[in-house]
C-alpha cells in the first residue's frame, strides 16, 4: 500500500507497542505533527523543552521496562536533546528519539535549522541514522527499536529529512527486513563458566554479591532474589540496581561507593568472594581501583564485553545476559542440592552485622532544623515504601538513595552515570503516565529543579499528578558540601538563596504548593501533598550545611570513609 | 605492560559514516590511529578497513571491545600476532639536481623502488614492502633530497593454512 512518510512513522511506532511518546514541534516536523492532528494512534505530550522530552522518554522507560519515545524539529530542537540523549546513554536506557532534518537536498547547505545531529549524537548514543531513503524509513524504524532494547540498552537517534517523510513509497509490514548481523544476543557462555563459579562459592569463606542496573534492565529481579537467598549471601547495589533486591531484606547492605553504607563498604574490604552482576566498577563505587576488594576473586557477569575487564581485572568474566546466567546458576545450584547452611554463613553475616552496629546510615535530628534525611525516611514511612521515586542530582539523590527503602524493581529513578541536573521531573512526568496509580515523587534540589521547572505547565496541560518534594537548601548543596570539606569552606557560586518563592512559582502554574520550615511540619505537609489527585510542590526549607554521609573522599579506599565528624578506617 | 604496535582488521558495512564511528571510537577514547587503510571488499556492501595503533595489551583488548559494540562492526580482528601478509605502500618524490641524480639512482635500483615519473627536477618513486622496510628507505632517500611522501598505511591479509 502507498502511504505518506509521517503515516508510515506512526503505523511503526504502533506496530512497536509505543502508546505516548513525548516532543515538540517545529517547521522540519509540522508534517508528522499534522498526521497526528489526523491520526491521534500515539498519545503526543508537548512538553516545554525538548531535553524534557528525551528525560520524560527515558522515566517511562525505565519505569516500564519498555522503549521509550521522544520526537524533536531540526537544528534546535534537535541540538536540546543531546543532554536528555547522553543522560540515556550513561545509563543504558533503550530510548528512540526522532529529530527532524532539513530535505536531503540541502543537507551540507547551511540551510535554515540544519544541524548534523547524528555527527554531534554519534558518541552518545548506542547508534543514530539519518534516513535518505524514503523506502528505507520503516526498516530503519523497526532496526531503531530493536538496537534500542537488545543487549546492552541504549538510545537511538534517528534523523527525518522533510522530504524523506513527506514522500509516498510502499508500506507493507509483513515485508520489513532488518539488517540482522548485529542484532543477536551475544553467544551462551560455556557451561563450565557456572561450573566454575559455584566451585569458587562452595570455597568461598566470605562471599559477597553486587549487582547493578543490569540485574534490572535484564528483568533478572526474581532469579536474583532466588539466587541471594539460596545461597545466603549478602547482597549490595550500585545505586543504578537499588530496588533489585529488597531495601528491606536482612541480607541487604544498601550501596556500596562514595556515598555508600560502612558496612557495604567494609563487606567489599573484606569479602574474599565478589560476585558482580549487570554493574561497571564505576569510580564512584570502587574508589582507589587498587584497594578494591583486595582479598577477592571477582566474578563478573555483564551483557557487555566492553564492561568486563574495563575498571577492575576479574578471574572469572561471563558474557551473558543477567536473567540467562542467574538462571543457569540456579538451576546449578538445585541440581547439585546446594543451599549455603546458616552455620556457615554464620561468622561472615555476624561480622558484617559488626560494621552495621558500629555505623548504621544515621544522622542528627534537630528540634529546630527541618533535615532532609528526616523528610526522605517520613515519605517513606507515609507511602508505605509504595511511591515510585525519581531525583534530581545532588545531596537530594544520596538522601534518597540512603534513606528511603526499594523493595521493588523500577521504583528509584535516577541519572546515575552523567548526573544530570534537572532530570528528576521531565522523568517523574514519563513515570507517572506509566502508572497513574503510582503516587511518583521527584526529589529535588533547589538548583536541579530550576533546570527543568518549565515543565509546570505540561503537568497541568494534561493532569500529571507529580509530587515534587524540594529539599531546599539555597545552596548547590553537593558541590558546597565539597567545598566545605576540600576546599577550605570557599563557597564559590554555589549560594543560591537568590531564589524565586517556590511556592508562589508552583501555584502561579495552577500546581497546589506548600511549605514547611519547622520539623513537625514535615509530616502534615506530607501527607496534605501526597495524597491529592494535583500536582504537588513541597518546598522544604531544610538546614542549610547538611552533609551526605557516609563519603569517601575522591581518589580515596572505600576503606576509609568519613562519617560526619567522626573518622572511621579499617 | 609494554606497549607495541598492534594491527587491526575490521569488517563493516560499507556506509558514509562508518569511518567516523570507527575513527570516534578510538580518537574519543583518547587512542591514536597510526595508520589506516580503507577499501571495499569483493562485496561492495561490506568494507574493510584495516588499521594500526600503539598500546598495551589491556589497552588493545578495550579498543577491540568497543569497536565490537558499534552497529556496523561486523568483525573485529586482532592480526597483530596472526600469520599474515602486511604491506604498505609509498609514493616518494625527490628532487633532482645535478649533484643528487646518479647516486639517488644507484640507490633507487639498489632498494628496489620502482620510478614512476622522471623530469627534469624531480622525479616520483614507488617502493612497496612492510612497514619496516618502508622505514629504512625513507631513511636512505632523506639525504638525497627526498621532497615529499603519501603512505598508504597497511595492508594485511591472513595466510590461509
Ligand atoms: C552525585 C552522584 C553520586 C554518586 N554516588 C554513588 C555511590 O556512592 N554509589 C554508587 O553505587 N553509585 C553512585 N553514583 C552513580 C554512579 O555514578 C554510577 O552511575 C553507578 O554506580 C553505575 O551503576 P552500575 O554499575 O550498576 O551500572 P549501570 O550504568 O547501571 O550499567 C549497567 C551495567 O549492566 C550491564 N547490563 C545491561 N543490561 C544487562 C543485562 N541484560 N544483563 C547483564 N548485564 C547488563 C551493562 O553492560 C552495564 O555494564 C553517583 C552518581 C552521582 C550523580
Ligand atoms: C546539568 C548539571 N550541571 C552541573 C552539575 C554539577 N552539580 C552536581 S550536584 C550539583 C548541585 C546540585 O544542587 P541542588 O539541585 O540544589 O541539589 P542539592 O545538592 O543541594 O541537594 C551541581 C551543580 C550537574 N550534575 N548537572
Amino acid at each position: 500500500m502507498k502511504m505518506k512518510g509521517t503515516q508510515i512513522l506512526l503505523e511503526c511506532l504502533k506496530a512497536e507497542g509505543v502508546d505516548v511518546m513525548f516532543g515538540y514541534p517545529g517547521g522540519s516536523v509540522i508534517d508528522i505533527y499534522d498526521e497526528l492532528h489526523r491520526n491521534p494512534a500515539v498519545r503526543h505530550i508537548l512538553v516545554r523543552h525538548e531535553q524534557a522530552a528525551v528525560h520524560a522518554a527515558d522515566g517511562y522507560a525505565r519505569a516500564t521496562g519498555k522503549v521509550g519515545v521522544a520526537l524533536a524539529t531540526s537544528g534546535p530542537g534537535a541540538t536540546n536533546t543531546v543532554t536528555g540523549i547522553a543522560t540515556a546513554n550513561m545509563d543504558s536506557i533503550p530510548i528512540v528519539v526522532f529529530t527532524g532534518q532539513v530535505p536531503t537536498h540541502l543537507i551540507g547547505n547551511d540551510a535554515f535549522q540544519e544541524c548534523d545531529i547524528t555527527g554531534i549524537t554519534r558518541p552518545c548514543t548506542k547508534h543514530n541514522y539519518l534516513v535518505r531513503n524514503p523506502d528505507e524509513l520503516a526498516s530503519t524504524i523497526r532496526e531503531a527499536f530493536h538496537i534500542a532494547r537488545s543487549g546492552r540498552p541504549g538510545p537511538v537517534l534517528v534523523d527525518l529529512p522533510k522530504n524523506v517523510i513527506a514522500a509516498e513509497v510502499d508500506y507493507d509490514p509483513a515485508r520489513i527486513r532488518i539488517n540482522a548481523t548485529k542484532l543477536s544476543l551475544p553467544s551462551k557462555p560455556s557451561p563450565k563458566k557456572y561450573v566454575q563459579l559455584l566451585e569458587m562459592l562452595r570455597a568461598s569463606r566470605r562471599p559477597l554479591l553486587m549487582t547493578g542496573g543490569g540485574i534490572l534492565l535484564g528483568k533478572a529481579t526474581d532469579e536474583l532474589r532466588s539466587f541471594a537467598r539460596r545461597a545466603k549471601l549478602p547482597v549490595t547495589s550500585t545505586l543504578m540496581g537499588l530496588g533489585a533486591f529488597p531495601g528491606s531484606d536482612p541480607l541487604f547492605l544498601g550501596m556500596p561507593g562514595m556515598h555508600g553504607t560502612y558496612f557495604a563498604n567494609m563487606a567489599i574490604s573484606h569479602c574474599d568472594l565478589l560476585i558482580c552482576i549487570g554493574a561497571r566498577f564505576d569510580d564512584r563505587v570502587t574508589g582507589k581501583i587498587d584497594t578494591f576488594a583486595p582479598n577477592a576473586q571477582i566474578i563478573h557477569i555483564d551483557v557487555d564485553p566492553s564492561s568486563i575487564n574495563k575498571n577492575i581485572v576479574v578471574d572469572l568474566p561471563i558474557v551473558s545476559d543477567a536473567r540467562g546466567a542467574l538462571e543457569n546458576i540456579n538451576r546449578l545450584l538445585k541440581d547439585n542440592n546446594y543451599t549455603a547452611t546458616d552455620a556457615e554463613r554464620k561468622d561472615w553475616l555476624d561480622e558484617i552485622a559488626g560494621w552495621k552496629k558500629k555505623a548504621p546510615l544515621s544522622y542528627c535530628q534537630d528540634a529546630q532544623h527541618i533535615k532532609p534525611q528526616c523528610v526522605v525516611e517520613t515519605l517513606h514511612e507515609l507511602t508505605k515504601g509504595k511511591a515510585i521515586i525519581t531525583t534530581e542530582v545532588g545531596q537530594n539523590q544520596m538522601w534518597a538513595a540512603q534513606f528511603y527503602r526499594y523493595d521493588d524493581p523500577n521504583t528509584f529513578i535516577s541519572s546515575g552515570g552523567l548526573g544530570t541536573m534537572g532530570y528528576g521531573f521531565p522523568a517523574a512526568m514519563g513515570v507517572k503516565l506509566a502508572f497513574p496509580d503510582r503516587i511518583v515523587v521527584d526529589i529535588a534540589g533547589d538548583g536541579s529543579i530550576q533546570m527543568n521547572i518549565q515543565e509546570m505547565a505540561t503537568c497541568m496541560q494534561y493532569g500529571i499528578p507529580v509530587k515534587i518534594v524540594l529539599l531546599n537548601n539555597g545552596y548547590l548543596g553537593m558541590v558546597r558540601q565539597w567545598q566545605e570539606l576540600f576546599y577550605e569552606k570557599r563557597y564559590s557560586n554555589t549560594d543560591m538563596t537568590f531564589q524565586p518563592d517556590f511556592v508562589k512559582v508552583a501555584e502561579a502554574y495552577g500546581w497546589q504548593a506548600l511549605r514547611a520550615t519547622r520539623p513537625d511540619e514535615i509530616k502534615a505537609v506530607l501527607e496534605q501533598g501526597l495524597f491529592t489527585d494535583r500536582p504537588c510542590l513541597m518546598d522544604f526549607q531544610v538546614a542549610r550545611e547538611e552533609c551526605v554521609y557516609p563519603m569517601v573522599r575522591p581518589g580515596a579506599s572505600i576503606s576509609e570513609m568519613t562519617l560526619g565528624t567522626r573518622e572511621m578506617t579499617n | 605492560m609494554e606497549k607495541r604496535e598492534n594491527v587491526i582488521s575490521l569488517l563493516v558495512h560499507n556506509k558514509p559514516d562508518v569511518l567516523a564511528r570507527v575513527a570516534g571510537t578510538l580518537g574519543g577514547k583518547g587512542y591514536n590511529i597510526e595508520s589506516l587503510c580503507v577499501d571495499a571488499t569483493a562485496n561492495p556492501e561490506i568494507s574493510k578497513i584495516i588499521l594500526t595503533t600503539i598500546g598495551t595489551k589491556a589497552t588493545i583488548q578495550k579498543i577491540e571491545a568497543q569497536l565490537e559494540r558499534l552497529i556496523d562492526v561486523i568483525r573485529v580482528e586482532n592480526l597483530t600476532d596472526v600469520e599474515t601478509v602486511k604491506r604498505e605502500l609509498a609514493l616518494i618524490r625527490m628532487n633532482l639536481t645535478a649533484d643528487n641524480k646518479n647516486e639517488l639512482i644507484r640507490t633507487v635500483n639498489r632498494l628496489n623502488c620502482k620510478i614512476l615519473t622522471f623530469n627534469s627536477d624531480h622525479c616520483v618513486l614507488e617502493f612497496r614492502g612492510t612497514k619496516a622496510e618502508v622505514d629504512r628507505v625513507l631513511e636512505t632517500l632523506k639525504p638525497l633530497g627526498l621532497d615529499d611522501i603519501a603512505r598508504t598505511g597497511i595492508a594485511a591479509l591472513e595466510r590461509k593454512n
